[in-house]
């Protein structure tokens, strides 16, 4: 029995996204991932006695960016904040954020959910930075009996997206998860790179009866960073809170921590502490006045985003499916309308990125964003199976030469003397030869064996190296084989 | 006269003119300070070995014809809350005891391009939290003109060591008072600018809204010398303003026809003794013969500014301390657990005054009192700011008692309300964030009395020609505590 | 309103401190000393006033987006009170 059957879940997400700046939101450190542990750092981030925040533009630029890419409305007049906390990984011990006015508010986005589409609701997004990195000695927090801290993350700006409860299923979750973190990735905010931690999920969840509108008690679960496990976790987090209900009990308002080892939610009981923030203007900080001038400059360099895309692919022929496979990300999207500049048959160049292309890229352990074929040089390839130069198959080799050498596919054609053999009297010639080499075969043939003809086409091409135009070689095949013999 | 009580003009006219070297006048002032330091205890570092290598560097540019400014070569100290690179910063407290900065406060690095010599750190209240500079976690620093006494505070040594002529002049914080308070008890001169004109940049934070650094110097000039030094905009302070620096000793007119002061008849309540309402008076009559125009005037809302000041300079050091928690640097006590760490730490190494005022400021933003307390006490700001803007439309500057007493006796404040009862003339002017002065105005018991002229937002230039004139008109300054004479 | 022992335990927990009986005691006395102060404060009116978080009216200050050099790794550990292996060591979270 699922929790389905007897309760609706109610969801919302506050998605926190690290923008693409190159140094921190308070102080020219830079914000490159790795480097050996505090060596990005500076009296401003280590929290020096003394040292003063100056707040990075180019960080207001980007949360205007995605504010304006979830349909926010952008605050006028905006401040920060301070969110006061004792915690190891917090060099000043309070984190400087946005409380009372946000950047961004009153956004959404639509979801695509069985073929039906669904706005979900973004209350607001504000500007943050992030805290340093804990690692434990032992094989947990709760086993170590000693930590390290390493303050490179401390201060990389973040933008916290705050979701409205408007999930019912997890299928939407992710929908809107992905959906949010494809607009993050057009509109240039974020590298959403999960792996390195860019984004991360708190995920706030409950149950209430099927048909009652009233909201459950809800737990909330902190620093998920994939959408496996959000998936997994509300999952499991959803059946828990069933069970807890089902039993007459109470659900506890509380913060919990997901274990994927374990594939379990746990409460994260720390000291008695009313969660008191005590948030209150950050006074080394001038408020921050944004006029409409600065917000049409910033709308001016959106670039189009994965909904419009789509309904752009869609328009030039293609699939639903197709359309969202090539706009799965900004990287790909962007290859295709590249390639499209030179070769504008959408349905075929979108065979060969989400076949042939995807499928050497991943099994090289690339991306898109790294795809060393050269647009043009898919397009120019393209051009030489129209053409009817090369064959499809030919064309395969072709791309894996491109791949491996960066040379241009005419080159490549010429230098390994792959151009398709199209000469009348040169095909014949080899024809005559493999029909003479055959003679059972052709047999078989005029005895009504159609099977035997594809064997012969295939000595053919095998007699070319693959090289004979396949048309052709039907063609002649045909007409040889209705001569008597 | 002795080399070391000239002013920084004189000094650096001896020091060009090769009279003197750099070195020489620097060992001078270390002698002195090696002599007077049993009994005066400004310093918590005396920093001579590098005082004497800038010296010598000052010395080559001057053997090598190089011009040089006014300050190089000249001695002075920091108040302990600045930054200096490579030189323990201590705030006075046991949690930065052995804490040594790996970078300048920009005051710092202004000075030290300047030319000037430091000569050490100073003895200040613990996190520039008091008014007696009794709270350093460290030693009492005494008052030059009776040993008996406080210098004032929390920039105590500041204004001590200049009193005591054991440096040229220093560098001190004014959160409620807290250079221009010192500067009275110890018969200096105190500047606290407009707020956003000094960096706060390296000053080891109280309350961030409130903090500025200023000059102690013994004259009005040796103020604009150094102020314009250290004022100006810092990209590293976000509430830095740019504005256009002129050069404060153009001001310097021993002229004030015309001038009109206002006197705020609050200013002359809460206790004020006699003997220093009357120098005050004396005071304004000195202005009114130089042809300045005096009349009385109000800022109705000054009753609540303690109680503001309170709130909000507790609330913003709840969280500006909560950084000194024994993780990367500073104290730290053993313990088994992250958070007995930190507890203990911080319960070791604060002392008691700033205990009481991180509870307080906790309490202050907690859920349930921050509008009552919190955002009451910004909109008193308001009101008081409103109050000032409305006098000094009508005046160039408002002019009071420093202080409502002179220099109390060591160990005669204990009860915290009655410290704050002697900040009561300064406090509004940190609320408002506008510039003020003291300078020294005669002597009740002996001991120096300060007057305060207050001035709108950057008329700096405006209130050392108020204060210059007075002080070429009276001629205080030249006072020496009877300490110095019995040593010449 | 006044502050009772078990809201100075609160305090001095949200601020970090460990206190003593004692000085719970001397501490509950002192800030009630200090909230007895603030009545005139409460007392105020002050509807209409909009509250100054800053003296100056300024806005908008920026830093551009380039990369500074910060502190070298040791000048960021010098003053740790424990590291290791790069890092600021403390005794475990929980």
């Amino acid at each position: 029995m699922s929790y389905q059957d007897k309760y609706e879940m109610v969801c919302g997400v506050e998605t926190h996204v690290e923008l693409a700046t190159k140094t921190k939101i308070f102080c020219a450190c830079t914000t490159e991932f790795g480097g050996e542990q505090n060596t990005h750092v500076c009296p401003v981030c280590l929290g020096l006695p003394g040292a003063l925040p100056v707040l990075n533009r180019e960080v207001v630029n980007l949360a205007i960016k995605a504010g304006l890419a979830l349909n926010c409305e952008i605050a006028e007049f905006t401040k920060f904040d301070r969110k006061n906390y004792f915690y190891p990984d917090l060099s000043k011990n309070y984190q400087t954020s946005q409380y009372d006015l946000p950047i961004c508010k009153n956004g959404r986005l639509e979801i695509e959910i069985n073929g039906e589409s669904k706005s979900i609701g973004i209350t607001r997004a504000h500007m943050e930075e992030d805290a340093g990195k804990l690692v434990h000695s032992g094989e947990s927090i709760t086993t170590s009996d000693s930590s390290y801290v390493d303050y490179n993350r401390a201060g990389v700006p973040l933008l916290e997206i705050v979701s409205e409860p408007d999930m019912r299923t997890v299928d939407e979750v992710i929908a809107y998860l992905q959906e949010l973190v494809q607009i993050l990735d057009y509109a240039g905010v974020s590298d959403c790179k999960m792996e390195q931690g860019s984004v991360r999920f708190d995920v706030n969840v409950s149950l209430r009866p099927l048909g009652s509108r009233e909201l459950g008690t809800r737990t909330e679960i902190k620093n998920l960073n994939s959408f496996a496990a959000v998936r997994r976790c509300l999952e499991y987090e959803t059946e828990r809170q069933a069970k807890v209900l089902n039993k007459g009990e109470k659900v506890i308002q509380e913060t919990r921590t997901w274990d994927d080892s374990q594939g379990v939610t746990l409460s994260l009981r720390t000291k008695e502490e009313a969660h008191d923030y005590r948030y209150f203007p950050e006074a080394d900080l001038v408020p921050l006045k944004i006029d409409p001038e600065w917000v049409e400059r910033i709308r001016a360099t959106l670039p189009e985003l994965p909904a419009a895309k789509r309904e752009r692919l869609k328009e030039l022929g293609l699939s639903g499916y197709e359309a969202g496979v090539l706009t799965s990300s900004k990287a790909m999207a962007d290859y295709f309308d590249r390639v499209m500049q030179n070769y504008a048959d959408a349905k075929v160049v979108a065979n060969w990125i989400m076949g042939d292309l995807s499928a050497l890229l991943k099994a090289n352990n690339r991306s898109f964003e790294d795809c060393p074929i050269k647009p043009y040089q898919l397009a120019d390839m393209l051009k030489l199976i129209k053409k009817g130069d090369i064959s499809g198959k030919i064309a395969k080799t072709v791309l894996e030469e491109i791949y491996t050498g960066g040379k241009d596919p005419a080159v490549i054609v010429k230098e390994k003397g792959l151009v398709q053999i199209r000469d009348q009297d040169a095909l014949e010639k080899i024809i005559a030869e493999v029909l003479a080499q055959n003679p059972k075969s052709v047999a078989d043939y005029q005895g009504g064996k159609e099977k035997a003809f594809g064997f012969l086409v295939g000595q053919v091409m095998k007699a070319t190296q693959g090289k004979a135009n396949p048309e052709l070689v039907n063609k002649i095949l045909k007409e040889k084989l209705q001569i008597a013999y | 006269m002795k080399t070391i009580r000239k002013s920084l003009a004189e000094l650096h006219t001896l020091l060009v003119n090769k009279e003197i070297s750099s070195v020489e006048l620097t060992g001078e002032y270390l002698d002195h300070i090696s002599e007077f330091e049993p009994k005066i205890r400004a310093f918590i570092t005396v920093t001579a070995e590098k005082a004497l290598a800038q010296a010598k560097k000052i010395d080559q540019k001057i053997a090598q014809g190089e011009s040089i400014g006014p300050l190089a070569g000249i001695p002075m100290a920091l108040k302990d809350n600045l930054c200096t690179e490579e030189i323990v910063t201590t705030c006075a407290s046991q949690m930065l005891r052995e804490f040594i900065p790996p970078y300048n406060a920009t005051v710092t690095s202004r000075l030290e391009a300047a030319g000037a010599v430091l000569a050490g750190k100073l003895n200040m209240d613990e996190f520039a939290m008091g008014s007696t500079t009794e709270s350093s976690a460290f030693f009492l620093t005494a008052n030059p003109w009776d040993l008996s006494r406080v210098p004032g505070g929390s920039s105590g040594g500041s204004a001590a060591s200049v009193a005591a002529g054991e440096v040229a002049y220093s560098l001190g914080s004014d959160t409620g008072g807290s250079i221009r308070q010192p500067a009275a008890f110890c018969g200096v001169v105190g500047l606290k600018p407009t707020y956003g004109v000094v960096s706060r940049y390296g000053l080891a934070a109280f309350a961030s809204s409130l903090d500025q650094v200023g000059p102690l110097t013994r004259t009005v000039r040796d103020n604009a010398l150094v102020l314009n030094a250290i004022a100006g905009y810092d990209v590293l302070d976000s509430t830095s303003v740019p504005f256009n620096k002129p050069d404060y000793t153009q001001f310097l007119e021993n002229n004030v026809k015309g001038l009109k002061i206002g006197v705020p008849k609050e200013f002359f309540e809460h206790g004020l003794k006699s003997e220093i309402a009357e120098l005050i008076k004396q005071a304004l009559k000195t202005y009114e013969q130089l042809g300045a125009e005096i009349e009385e005037c109000s800022l109705p809302h000054m009753q609540y500014a303690l109680p503001a000041y309170f709130v909000i300079s507790t609330a913003e050091c709840s969280s500006n301390l909560a950084r000194y928690d024994g993780v990367s640097y500073g104290y730290r006590a053993e313990a088994e657990e992250v958070i007995d760490m930190c507890e203990t730490t911080r319960a070791k190494a604060f002392g008691p005054e700033v205990k009481r005022r991180m509870l307080f400021g906790t309490y202050a933003l907690s859920s349930g009192n921050y509008e009552a307390y919190y955002v009451k006490a910004q909109k008193v700001r308001t009101l008081i700011k409103q109050d000032f803007a409305q006098a000094l439309a009508k005046y160039h500057v408002l002019l009071s008692p420093t202080t409502p007493t002179v220099a109390y006796k060591i160990g005669e404040i204990s009860e915290p309300v009655a410290c704050y009862m002697g900040d009561v003339y300064t406090i509004p002017v940190n609320l408002a964030g506008l510039p003020a002065i003291s300078i020294p105005a005669g002597f009740v018991d002996n001991m120096p009395v300060g007057l305060q002229l207050i001035g709108n937002y950057f008329a700096e230039g405006l209130l050392y020609r108020a204060a210059y004139a007075f002080e070429q008109n009276t001629g205080y300054y030249q006072e020496i505590p009877a300490l110095l004479r019995e040593a010449d | 309103m006044r502050i009772k022992a078990e809201d100075v335990e609160k305090l001095a927990l949200m601020s970090r401190l460990e206190l003593t009986e004692e000085e719970k005691a001397a501490y509950t006395e002192s800030l009630n000393a200090s909230l007895d102060y603030m009545h005139s404060l409460t007392k105020l009116v002050t509807d209409t006033v909009e509250p100054a978080v800053h003296v100056l009216p300024m806005v908008n200050v920026f830093r551009e987006d380039r990369v500074e050099i910060g502190l070298d790794h040791k000048q960021a550990l010098a003053n740790a009170p424990e590291a290791e292996a790069g890092s600021f060591k403390v005794p475990r979270i929980v």
